[in-house]
């Protein structure tokens, strides 16, 4: 399928580059993707909170079957990484799937993510990848 | 006080790649059979409401164009959403117009037409049903991926194995191989199953549902308008239904859906249900097996099975006819198929002809308690629905 892509202003997320969540200053509940409001408690005061580059590989999977984007990375490996007090789904990168493992320590990575060819953009954004 | 609820009729069309018709086409041939069923006509029919998630198919309005070509304008109608759940959606719209007193004969109509695209653009499309931004745009996760998830995580904990899970699909597509509507009707192996290749580690081609064209209607009616109609109304004894989070990442743990949970523990106050030993009230459940992982997900999501234990109901066999609890039996979405809007709707039609001891030879459960249920997903638990049905009201 042609790529359609998400409008450009959701690329100034900032979000998107630097793993940026939202601790509500009320309850103390770390949101990523960030909110402006907390879905538990209400409160619209948060603040941002960078999570740390290094974490933990929950779950994965890896994809033989994969969207028209992404057939050049084939096989996709993805993960969920517990980032400190949150979890993030990502791209697993740099490694081998037989040899990775549930509870692997795994650090954050900035990488292409998807080019589009018929405008040329190249799209950016965060992977993770096994810690050496 | 809401008013009781009766199945009346019911219609499912040939389930597969129906690229000989057009939506509405499709779905007439369900509604025509449903109609058949009942006796009645688009003229008895005071509303539907058609379940369709489209974005594959071309039309943009399918409640309308469906709603034409039956003969039901200017009868309203609107069409639902609940992605595979959208069926279920449907009926449950419906079962409230009649509840509520608003209308005494409604229609719930599921069409689906997947494969007007071609199959990378279908995988993509589902695989936005979830947080569209934060774990597709940017990952390329797919739908199985979401699952494989389920599935290692609920493998690891508890030991279950790949030839566990590849057990659901030789069962479904046996009994599959037993329904004249289903898109596979061939029996499969374990073997053939385990050297099926990888889709999304660890599910492979024989643990997913296809792509498949189909639609199902359903005729509904209030308790007084249902005694006129027939003699053996199929009654909607309680529809529990709950929502999940769109992220993953949000999910507390991988062994389970919890929308399913809380949609089981709603439908079984209502209806009455012991929730700590449901399968004594139930003859038959059809369950929502679109990955292998998800049916045995559904047995402990329901009750059926302690949390973990759900692989030793199918390694023993006991989800079979003469099991303690036969699911399935019309091939599941396995291997019946899974067109998204239709199946929902399917599966009230497929669980009112076990009811009424109407299936096909050799996929007939006994039927001694007169209760069955559905089980019926939307995404990877983003929601949930179950429904119940029973021969007493």
């Amino acid at each position: 399928m042609e790529h359609e892509s998400v409008p450009l202003y959701w690329r100034n997320i900032p979000a998107y580059y630097r793993l940026v969540a939202r601790r509500c200053k009320r309850c103390g509940e770390v949101y990523f993707p960030p909110v402006l409001k907390c879905p538990r408690c209400g409160s619209n005061e948060l603040e941002d909170v960078e999570l740390p580059q290094e974490g933990e590989l929950v779950e994965f999977t890896v994809l033989r079957s994969v969207p028209t984007d992404f057939l050049k990375q084939k096989p996709v490996i993805l993960g969920l990484v517990k980032l400190g007090p949150a979890k993030v789904l990502g791209q697993i990168v740099d490694a081998a799937p037989e040899k990775l493992k549930e509870g692997q320590r795994v650090e954050v990575a900035f990488r292409r993510v998807v080019v589009d060819g018929k405008y040329g953009l190249v799209m950016y954004g965060y992977k993770f990848r096994p810690r050496p | 006080m809401t008013r009781k609820v009766a199945v009346v009729g019911v219609g499912v069309s040939k389930f597969g790649n129906r690229t000989d018709v057009s939506l509405p086409e499709l779905a007439w041939e369900a509604v025509k059979e449903a109609f058949d069923d009942a006796r009645l006509g688009p003229e008895d029919v005071q509303g539907f409401v058609v379940g369709n998630m489209g974005g594959w198919s071309s039309e943009a309005l399918p409640a309308v164009v469906v709603g034409e070509y039956c003969g039901l304008v200017p009868k309203s109608g609107i069409r639902v959403e609940a992605a595979c759940a959208t069926g279920s959606a449907a009926v449950r719209t419906a079962y409230h117009m009649i509840a509520s007193g608003e209308a005494d004969i409604v229609m719930a109509i599921g069409v689906e037409k997947m494969n007007e695209s071609p199959t990378p653009t279908v995988v993509e499309f589902i695989g936005r049903a979830g947080n569209y931004f934060w774990e597709f745009e940017n990952f390329g996760l797919t739908f199985p991926g979401y699952y494989a998830l389920y599935a290692t995580a609920y493998m690891q904990r508890y030991g279950a194995t790949e030839e566990d899970l590849c057990k659901v699909a030789v069962k479904n597509h046996y009994y599959g191989s037993l329904n004249p509507k289903a898109q596979f009707q061939r029996a499969i192996t374990v073997e053939e199953c385990l050297n099926s290749r990888y889709i999304a580690w660890p599910l492979k081609l024989y643990d997913s549902s296809p792509i498949t064209d189909g639609a199902a209607a359903v005729i509904l009616a209030s308790e007084e308008a249902a005694r006129k109609i027939t003699d053996t109304p199929v009654w909607i004894k309680a529809i529990g239904y709950a929502n999940g989070t769109a992220n993953l990442s949000k999910r507390p743990d991988f062994v389970g859906l919890e929308a399913a949970q809380v949609a089981a523990k709603m439908a079984y106050k209502k209806a009455g249900i012991d929730p700590e030993n449901p399968v004594k009230h139930f003859d038959v459940a059809e369950v929502h097996d679109c990955f292998t992982i998800a049916e045995i997900m559904a047995y402990e999501d329901l009750g059926f099975a302690k949390r973990g234990e759900g692989y030793k109901l199918i390694r023993e066999g006991q989800t079979y006819i003469g099991g303690v609890i036969p699911v399935n039996l019309d091939g599941g979405l396995k291997a019946k198929g899974h067109p998204i809007g239709a199946t929902g709707v399917s599966m009230v039609a497929e669980l009112t002809k076990q009811l009424r001891q109407q299936a096909e030879r050799g996929r007939q459960a006994t039927i001694k308690n007169g209760m069955a249920l559905a089980h019926n997903v939307g995404g990877t638990g983003h929601y949930a629905f179950v429904t119940i049905l029973g021969l007493s009201p």
